[in-house]
């Protein structure tokens, strides 16, 4: 069993999913008795969903998907040179 | 085809060249260098291998290499060391405030996605770049330690102080909108059994 202390220390762990499936068992179950702890890892996870959310708003600019594809066909003959760009 | 495939991750990229390089022009032509520095070492790529991390790589190495040198903030720089759970200790009440709201619902609330931008991209470099990869791209600490080419606990401790720098921007953005009301969880609420 884990206590509020060893679970706290795994939030971002655990959050992140890279704890071994034996801790994330016993974080689990420290969470089913755990109002406070629970409500610590609730607030990281909507955080990290948050942050993930606005940071993946960016539109990609016009054009640019025409200037990769001209980069990739502009090296056919496969020199390593694209041109007059470099 | 692996151009078609590639470019399927295109804005994936792009959103995070901007991440790190601040600026449209400069993400653009990093996004263009790493596509071409894939196409050119495509040969290096293994069939059935993770093709998203594998342009990632490729992506943030563009990034160390090119832009990172032209640019006038220090590249290694330390970070304060503040506590843990920094955001929860002063907006962890908010969800009794407004129960019948989601966490998440009040955090779209509370910062503007700009705020949320800018509060990433002022991380040190050595801190923004496992921040990107983890908390908005979403890879392992292990293939992020594979980018970086940094141990796993280099990225882990990066992670985590990247993190607290970037909730404590965020709380100031709160702060500066009138929105944090200085509650703080009484810490004898947390680690206590």
């Amino acid at each position: 069993m884990a206590d509020c202390n060893e679970t706290l220390r795994e939030l971002h762990a655990f959050l992140d999913d890279e704890l071994s499936s034996e801790t994330r068992a016993h974080i689990h179950i420290h969470l089913g008795d755990c109002v406070d702890c629970l409500q610590a890892f609730d607030f990281h996870a909507e955080l990290k969903m948050a942050i993930r959310r606005k940071c993946t708003t960016d539109q990609m600019p016009e054009g640019l998907l025409a200037r990769i594809e001209t980069c990739f066909n502009a090296d056919l003959d496969g020199d390593g040179h694209i041109g007059d760009t470099r | 085809m692996f151009a078609e495939q590639a470019m399927e991750y295109a804005p994936q990229l792009y959103s995070a060249a901007l991440r790190m390089t601040r600026n449209q022009a400069d993400a653009e032509d990093l996004v263009q260098e790493a596509y071409l520095r894939a196409f050119r070492s495509f040969h290096t790529f293994q069939e059935g291998t993770n093709l998203r991390a594998w342009l990632f790589r490729i992506l943030t190495n563009a990034y160390i290499n090119t832009y990172r040198a032209k640019q006038r903030r220090p590249i290694e720089t330390d970070l304060d060391d503040l506590e843990d759970l920094y955001l929860y200790r002063r907006l962890g009440s908010m969800e009794t405030a407004a129960a019948s709201m989601s966490a998440e619902d009040q955090f779209m609330d509370l910062f503007t996605d700009d705020e949320v931008k800018q509060a990433l991209e002022d991380l040190p470099d050595n801190f923004r770049l496992p921040v990107i990869l983890a908390d908005v791209e979403g890879f392992a600490y292990k293939e992020i330690a594979h980018m970086l080419d940094i141990p796993i606990g280099t990225v882990m401790s990066r992670l985590h102080r990247g993190r607290k720098a970037m909730q404590r921007a965020l709380y100031e953005f709160a702060e500066a909108n009138g929105l944090a009301t200085p509650t703080p969880v009484p810490s004898d609420q947390l680690g206590s059994g």
